[in-house]
This record gives structure tokens, sequence and C-alpha cells, in this order.
């Protein structure tokens, strides 16, 4: 598929986003830029909204102020077809795979090109074997996702990404829970997709080194807002304290440690845990 | 002097109360009361909107109908086994108190069209839809509050695939389907194992048991009226089944809970909604 806006150098473009969820403030006038045919990197630690943040780009939440386009289109205005029709144009791999567990791996490859496309099954046939083959999965299209490691889960889900050749990829924390192998597996496959396929990447992940070691720009997150962002080896060298305690992973800094609590000696006393 | 005794007494009663009022919360009890009833309104409006939006979903089913087929086997064709063995069971029952009964007056030969008319009207649709929530009512809210739980309809939706027409829709109307399916053969059944008792152990004779349900069982009154029972209560168990499953915390904790409102608000609404229905009907009578 051809994406309308050729021309535009940047996929995502958000402005001055801002979500709240009840009176808390997940994502705070936030800025960033993706541009096309790159691998990207969003950095943070848990809980800092990165999740959120891939969820508003794919238009699940609706933001509460700013401006969010994704190729051209304000994805918050969108109405709910022209979002879909959006959506076919981008891949989302899900942390845990998300296999719909009641079919097998080739139908789920097969899943979004049967629902969007009627390519007759001869056919079908040959594009799902062929997405299979760019993830090393094709001699197990028969098994069941409950059949499958955490790994090749993540890879089944990534050629289902694929299906339908997206323009952009969002990655949800792609080499949480893996060995060291199939993490290698899932970084080579990202930058592959990237090169050979020309997919702009979003990597959304807190795992520094294998996230720096693939992307092309990283961007590093913070209580909602970027705290830092560069070349992978700038944001690694930054002189910054939040960027400093996130990259060497110190458990005390700008971050606390402790959750914020009244004083500890008068907590212990007044012995009233309600 | 009795003045500042009665005085007295009404303090202490005054701090009597205030203490229990303290106790159980002040204002709280209230403001709790006040938000249970917002979220109940909030969360009935939700499931309308949702029906209509799984009613409006069902265009989708029509080039993929073996979806809707595939799910009539999950809740209909694996509901079976139980219905048939209640059915036989509440059917032979029903023989063996309505000849007891009967007997009493010598009106033992009408045992065959007390068991249909019981198995038609009531029992069939009811202990159907009962049995219908236990089985196939859990176990519709527990996978879809699973999928929803493993992402699996975020998933669906990144994809471009409304969860609602994919996934809701075809169980949703597979359940409305299969209800009155199963209605009707828990009746027969039923009927059946009344025939078993009345004349195989009691010695009724076959023909008076058969002839008396011809003559006495009206198409209209009796079956149609049966057949549309059931198919309210399979409307009502799917919806909240689905509802509840699509509505559910996505926890394990979330996903029992779901689960387990849908055996108990099922069983509810079936009971409450089988006595407006058959007072409806019979005030026509």
């Amino acid at each position: 598929m051809i994406p309308e806006n050729n021309n535009l150098d940047s996929v995502v473009d958000i402005k001055d986003l801002t979500f709240r969820y009840g009176s808390r403030v997940i994502v705070d006038k936030l800025s960033l830029t993706i541009p096309r045919g790159k691998v990207v990197a969003i950095m943070g630690g848990s809980g800092c909204g990165k999740t959120t943040l891939l969820n508003l780009i794919g238009g699940r939440i609706k933001p509460d102020s700013g401006t969010l386009l994704v190729d051209g289109q304000s994805v918050p205005d969108l109405s709910k077809s022209e979002l879909f029709d959006l959506r076919k144009r981008m891949g989302m791999l899900f942390q845990t795979g998300a296999l719909l567990t009641d079919l097998s791996l080739f139908e789920n490859v097969a899943f979004p090109i049967r629902e969007h496309t009627q390519l007759p099954e001869a056919i079908l046939r040959k594009v799902v074997l062929m997405k299979l083959e760019r993830v090393g999965l094709r001699g197990a299209w028969r098994l069941m996702p409950s059949e499958l490691s955490g790994g090749m889960a993540r890879r089944a889900a990534l050629a289902r990404a694929i299906a339908l050749e997206p323009m952009m990829i969002m990655y949800d924390e792609p080499f949480t829970g893996l060995d060291p192998i199939s993490k290698g597996v899932i970084a080579k496959l990202i930058k592959e997709l990237n090169e050979v396929l020309g997919i702009t990447s979003i990597v959304v992940s807190h795992d520094v080194a294998d996230t720096c070691a693939i992307s092309d720009y990283a961007y590093l997150m913070g209580e909602g807002r970027i705290i830092g962002e560069g070349l992978p080896s700038e944001v690694q060298q930054s002189k910054s304290e939040h960027v400093r305690q996130f990259m060497e992973g110190l458990p005390d800094g700008p971050v606390p440690y402790q959750y914020p609590a009244p004083d500890y000696v008068e907590d212990l006393l007044t012995g009233d845990a309600s | 002097m009795q003045k500042s005794g009665l005085s007295a007494f009404l303090a202490r009663r005054g701090q009597a109360l205030s203490r229990i009022w303290q106790q159980y919360g002040g204002l709280d009890l209230f403001r709790n009361i006040g938000e249970r009833t917002l979220n109940t309104v909030s969360r009935l409006g939700r499931a309308t909107l949702f029906l209509y939006e799984t009613v409006v979903g069902m265009t989708y089913l029509v080039p993929r109908f073996s979806l809707v087929v595939q799910q009539v086997f999950n809740v209909g064709v694996l509901t079976l086994l139980i219905i048939l063995v209640s059915g036989l069971f509440v059917g032979m029952v029903l023989a063996l108190q309505g000849y007891n009964t009967l007997v009493t007056f010598g009106a033992e030969e009408s045992l065959g069209l007390v068991v249909a008319l019981t198995l038609l009207r009531e029992l069939g649709p009811v202990v159907t839809a009962l049995l219908f929530a236990g089985r196939a009512g859990s176990a519709l809210t527990a996978e879809i509050g699973l999928m929803k739980a493993t992402e699996q309809l975020a998933g669906m939706e990144m994809m471009a695939v409304n969860p609602i027409k994919r996934v809701i829709a075809p169980r949703f109307l597979a359940g409305v389907i299969a209800m009155p399916l199963l209605a009707t053969m828990f009746s027969a059944v039923g009927v059946f194992g009344g025939h078993l008792i009345g004349v195989g152990l009691v010695g009724l004779d076959s023909g008076s048991y058969w002839s008396q349900m011809q003559s006495g069982v009206d198409f209209y009154d009796d079956i149609l009226n049966g057949l549309m029972k059931s198919v309210v209560f399979g409307f009502t168990v799917s919806w909240i089944a689905v509802f509840e499953g699509y509505d559910a915390v996505p926890t394990s904790e979330g996903v029992s809970r779901a689960t387990n409102h849908t055996v108990v608000y099922s069983s509810l609404a079936v009971l409450a909604l089988d006595f407006i229905l058959t007072s409806l009907t019979l005030g026509e009578v």
C-alpha cells in the first residue's frame, strides 16, 4: 500500500499532547516527531506513559488537548471508519503478542488479510507463508499459539503485524521477558523490516542496550514528558541527571526510590493503617 | 427538674445516635448509595448501547455465516448433553408426581397432557435457560473476558477489525438461535421421559397418554408461547453473558466476578421475565 502523503518527512507529529486519567496527568504537554523510514526508540521507566502514548497514536484513546498527526491526519478527529482505514496502515506489536488463541499460527497471520482483502485462497496461502518465512516460522504454521514459546509468539505476532504491509509498526516492549537469543532475533527483525521494507518503527522499551543498538533516534520519557532526545549515542552520554539515572539504572535520583509517604517515624508511631 | 431530666435523656440519645452515625460512615452511607445507583444506571446505559452496536454489527456476519455456525456448535451442541439428561429426568419426575396427584381424582389418563403442558409452557424454557446460563453463558463471559485480558480484543482493534462485530455479534446471535432449539429438545425428551414412567413403570395406556396430549395441547397457546419465551430468555442470557465478558475488568479477579455475575443476573432475569411473560399470555386467554 502506498501512503497518501509520501512527501511528508514525518509519519507521526505530536505537539503539546496532554492526556489525563481522572485527575492524574499521564501525558503532559508532550511533543515529538517520528521521521519516516527510521527506527525511533521511546524509552522510559515503567508507568511513565509510554504505552499510553502508543494507544494515543493508535487512536484507542483520545487526548485531552494538543495535536496528534499520523501521516498528516489528525487522529483524534477521525471518524471510526477513517480511523480503521488508517489502522490498516499501522501495525502494532503487543507486549503479550495478543495472538488469537483459537486460531492456528497460519490463520492468525491470515486474519487481517482475510478481513480486509478478498484474496483467493491460493494466493493468500503464498502471502502468509512469505510473512512467516520473514520471521523464520514457516515450518510452524500448523501450531496453535499455546504451543509457541514467548519469543516465537512475538515473532508470529510480528508476522501478523506486517501482513498488510503497513507504513509503520509500533512495538510495545518488544524485548520484555525474552531470553538473549530471542531478544537478538527480535532486534534483528525490527532492523531488517525497517531496512528492507522501509517500515517506520516506533520501539517503546525500557531495555536501554538492546533498544539503542537498533534505533536511529531516541526519546527519553519521564512523568509524561520528553526529558531527553538525540542519537542513541548522544543520549547515552547525556549529562542530564534524569537521563543518567535511567541509562545507568541507578536506584535513587531525580526519580525517587521512595513512593511518596508521610514521615517514617510518625507513621510507625500513630499505628493507624486506615 | 423534670424538664432537665428529659433534655439530658434526649442529649444522651442524641450522642448515641451520632455515634452510630459516625460508625456507619455518616454521609458516606448516602454517598455510597448515590455512587452505586449512578454506576448501575451508567452500566445499564452502556449495556444498551453495546446491544445496539452488536445488533447493527450483525450485517458483518452475512458473508461470514460460518462464524455463527461455529458458535452455535460451541454454545448449542456442547450444551446438548446436559439439556437432554436434565430433560429426561424432569419429565420422569413430572410423571411420577403427576400420577400420584391425578390418581386421587381418578384422572390419571390425563397424565400425558399434564406432563406436556408443564414442559412446554414452563419447565422447558425456564430450566433450559437456567442450564444454558450456567453452561454456555458462563463460558461465553469467561472466553470474552480472557480475550480482553490477554489483549486479543485490543489487538483486533489495532488491526482495524471491530471486535464487537467479529467476536461479540456471532456469539450473541448463536445464543439467540440455540436457546429455542435446546428448549424444544428439552421438552421433547421430557415428554418421552414421562412416557417411560407413565406407560412403562405405572402401566397407563400408551394410546391415552398420546391422545390426551394431542387433543389438549394447543399449537399457538402452548407450543408457540413456550417457544417465544425461550427466544426471549436466549436473547437475555446471551446479552448478559457477552456484555459481562466485554465489560469485565481485565484481571483474573475481574473475569471470575464477571462469570459469577452472568450466572446470577441471567438466572434472576429469566425468572422475573418468566413471571411477566406468563402473566401476559394468561391475561390474553
